[in-house]
């Protein structure tokens, strides 16, 4: 029996079999954002009530900004959690800011009623924001400091604790390296 | 009821299997032929039962039948009845039946035609067949069963990813299928062959025209892919580089590989070996190529659904890798004596060189498929690369192979003199540079696309000279004309002259490539009425648009005038598709094509119907529409290949 064959096969074949099986480990949609503890990209956005905002006007406080649509079911999943942190913190030194995409205007008022948000939510028209921010679904959210850097990132539906919690680490401008993950839901 | 009688098929198919398993064993064994003849018609057997199992899919889809989950998930009652029939292969656990199905089809077609032929092997190829057979009837049996009920019934279906609604996704997936499964054949006989230890050339002999078919479906299918990606998917490319078209089109470098070292074989006796081993990696890549789509290691614009399912992929990949290594290694000592190259100049070495060509562009296709896991696994970082890698990796080595391939077909076996290379090159290669410099005058001066050219001239005129030189001899031999010369010629060796027309094809898609990766225009712009964009030779201008509300979903229309080298060429639509179960909108791109050019127009985005501002994107690509005029002189030469113009066997040419 050749062994020498076999073995050379083994070597050649028993890695890309081990690295296949590494790959049921990980889910290949959570990429481990390039952004934390990079400048947060400005924008200026069209709020529903009227008016507009722009990022770099929000410097000097954490920010809060939640990608959203009305038609994931995490997004609904979080979204009672996300009003009661905001009506937490609304009173200190941050800022929550919604943004809908990929979505009718319509539905997302009719989300934004449902779930009596009360923070500012704006619509990404041209789909640039998410892109800029690399969003691959929704839920997603970014924690900005004072300085305007991204302290951290969370993938999928969030708790109102952990808002909270990493919005007081923003203010403190703690990073976070590791990603959060929550219940998710691609764009198609 | 349906449900009941699909799965009940597909249960029975499976212990078919199992009796396919065992029975050629105990033939092997015993050498009771009556146990061969049961494993035969335990092939048959399951080719019954899952055609059953197909035909109670498809008349559920048909008739909407939405207590079954499948059906739901992907009819509604509003989708066309030819949409519905193709919803067999529109998710997982259908797309699995129908690789089944065509599995079994092959099975049988085999076991038949081989009734009273290879004694010895038989058995093996039938248990091979059984092996996969088994497994996939297994993952559809009990994992994921096409016929899981539903309840309560809903009252209508979410039907089809839309994108899918589309002529070509009904021939795309099942072409592809085809070529995937056709693989099994030589596989099989391989393996059969090295289980018996007869190692001759009999098992390449048999199996040559399932390769050649096999392949040809490799190829349609891939090129259908492509057609279907520029035409429906409305970004203007054919070729994204995604993990999922790697994997359809990995195979496909394998097979040629095998198709070319074979005749090697055949002649010389020499590369057993490394026949065998293409033929092994090419049939694992199309199982791999199952496992990439349906596990979800990898992200890709193609819709995954993962699962359960590509654990067992995995596992089946690795049994079949191991056990077909495994039997190599088992048999080295009678695949030993290979006598050496005789020259460097020679058919085999221009072979020897295409196959190493195709297998290390198979390698770097692979190693970039997979290089997001790999980066992961070392680095800890996800990295992938894109279509710049593949690109600057794979041009090189893809120019090589048209050199070769004028070379390749003239090239005298064993050692070619420098009489046979003046005689056969000398014209031809005369020519192609003649043709360069008429380029190069004309307008292309860059280099990558020049050399491109050059080289695709000289298969031509290497191919045209060596034909007009054998229908001079025709002509001198017996006074044949040019026609009757030709069909002459093709008769009494329709492999090489079938074999001639399918590199004249792919001669046509790689120009078809080169023109549009080289020569693309592309131009965005936002216009209101009357505005206009230009681009190269053309104007476009914006006329306007039109909303209107169509049965599954509200489309938007923008209406632009085209002018070519200021003629006008009318009006085309391109369109927005506003369906209400998708989030995003569903371009509609159009594009017009002439033998020189393309234009495309994609609406990316519109204003209110009644603002009449419109964002579009043109894009100009010289030379696509070859690319699908080469698959047909493709078929046409695989036709010339494999058409039984002879009185002998139809298995065996």
């Amino acid at each position: 029996m050749p062994w020498r064959r076999l073995a050379i096969t083994l070597a050649i074949i028993g890695p890309i079999l081990a690295l296949l099986a590494f790959g049921f480990t990980r889910d290949a949609h959570y990429i481990n954002s390039p952004l934390i503890a990079k400048p947060a990209t400005p924008f200026t956005i069209a709020l529903f009530d009227g008016g507009k905002l722009t990022l770099n006007d929000l410097r000097g406080k954490a920010v809060f900004l939640n990608f959203w649509a009305s038609w994931c079911l995490p997004c609904r999943d979080e979204a009672r959690d996300l009003e009661a942190a905001w009506q937490k913190v609304k009173d200190r030194n941050m800022v929550f800011l919604g943004v809908a995409l990929q979505d009718t205007e319509k539905d997302s008022r009719d989300f934004l009623k449902e779930f009596a948000i009360t923070y500012p939510n704006g619509k990404d028209e041209t789909g640039k924001i998410s892109i800029d921010y690399g969003t691959w679904g929704v839920p997603e959210s970014f924690f900005i400091d004072p300085q305007g850097r991204i302290t951290y990132k969370h993938v999928g539906g969030i708790r109102a604790a952990l808002v909270v919690a990493k919005l007081e680490d923003a203010a403190k401008g703690i990073v976070s390296a590791q990603e959060g993950q929550g219940d998710y839901q691609g764009v198609k | 009821m349906t449900a009941t009688i699909g799965h009940t098929s597909i249960l029975l198919a499976f212990f078919m299997a199992l009796c396919g398993v065992v029975c050629p064993i105990i033939a092997a064994r015993s050498g009771q032929e009556r146990y061969l003849s049961f494993a035969r018609y335990a092939i048959f057997g399951q080719f019954l039962l899952v055609t059953t199992a197909a035909a109670a899919l498809i008349y559920g889809l048909v008739t909407t039948d939405f207590s079954i989950k499948y059906v739901a998930f992907n009819t509604t009652r509003a989708t066309p009845i030819y949409y519905r029939v193709t919803g067999l292969w529109g998710a997982l656990e259908g797309s699995l039946l129908l690789w089944e199905w065509v599995l079994i089809i092959f099975s049988g077609i085999v076991a038949r035609i081989y009734r009273d032929r290879h004694k010895d092997t038989m058995p093996w190829v039938i248990l091979i067949f059984s092996i996969i057979s088994l497994f996939f009837l297994g993952v559809i049996g009990f994992l994921s069963n096409p016929f899981e009920v539903m309840s309560p019934i809903p009252p209508d279906g979410r039907g089809l990813n839309p994108l899918l609604e589309d002529a070509n996704m009904m021939t795309h997936p099942p072409l592809l299928y085809t070529g995937f499964v056709g693989l099994t054949v030589p596989y099989a006989f391989a393996m059969a062959a090295l289980i018996v230890g007869k190692l001759d050339e009999a098992w390449i002999v048999s199996t040559r025209r399932w390769t050649i078919i096999a392949w040809f479906f490799l190829t349609v299918g891939n090129l259908v892919g492509a057609w279907w990606s520029y035409h429906v998917l409305g970004w203007g490319g054919y070729w994204a580089w995604d993990p999922v078209e790697n994997a359809a089109f990995m195979p496909w470098l394998p097979a040629t590989a095998f198709l070319h070292s074979i005749q090697v074989q055949e002649r010389r006796r020499m590369l057993k070996v490394w026949n065998l081993s293409l033929i092994i990696i090419a049939f694992s890549l199309t199982i791999f190529g199952t496992f990439l789509t349906r596990s979800g290691i990898l992200s890709s614009i193609h819709a995954f659904s993962s699962g359960p399912v590509g654990g067992f992929f995995l596992g089946f990949l690795a049994v079949i890798l191991l056990a077909s290594f495994g039997l190599v290694a088992y048999r080295a000592d009678l695949l030993k004596e290979q006598p050496e190259l005789d020259s460097m100049i020679s058919r085999e070495s221009a072979f020897l060189l295409n196959n190493i060509v195709l297998v290390s562009a198979l390698f770097t296709i692979f190693l970039g498929t997979i290089f997001p896991l790999l980066s992961e696994a070392v680095a800890g970082v996800q990295v992938s690369v894109g279509a710049p890698y593949f690109n600057s990796v794979t041009v090189p080595l893809f120019l090589f192979l048209v050199f070769l391939m004028g070379v390749g077909p003239m090239i005298a076996w064993r050692r070619a003199s420098w009489d046979n290379l003046r005689r056969n090159f000398l014209l031809p290669a005369a020519a192609s540079l003649l043709f360069s410099l008429a380029l190069f005058l004309w307008k292309v001066r860059d280099f990558l696309p020049l050399l491109g050219f050059t080289l695709l001239a000289f298969v031509v005129f290497s191919i045209l000279y060596d034909t007009a030189l054998a229908l001079r001899a025709r002509h001198r031999i017996a006074g044949e004309g040019i026609l009757r010369g030709l069909v002459t010629l093709a008769r009494r060796n329709q492999r090489r002259y079938g074999g001639l027309v399918v590199h004249l094809g792919v001669v046509l898609i790689m120009m078809g490539i080169a023109g549009s990766m080289s020569y693309s225009l592309e131009k965005e712009a936002t216009l209101g009425v009357n505005q206009d964009l230009n681009i190269g030779n053309y104007r476009v201008q914006f006329q306007g648009l039109k909303g209107s509300q169509q049965p599954t979903h509200f489309r938007v229309e923008g209406a632009f005038r085209v002018f070519h080298n200021g003629n006008d060429e009318g009006i085309m639509n391109p369109a927005l598709k506003f369906f209400p179960t998708q989030q995003a909108p569903i371009g509609r791109a159009v594009h017009r094509s002439s033998v020189s050019e393309d234009i495309y127009l994609i609406l990316s985005g519109s204003s209110e119907v009644d603002r009449n501002q419109a964002t579009l994107k043109v894009l100009v690509r010289p030379l696509v529409v070859w690319m699908w005029i080469g698959g047909f002189v493709i078929a046409l030469g695989t036709l010339v290949c494999i058409w039984p113009m002879r009185k002998t066997d139809p298995a065996e040419p």
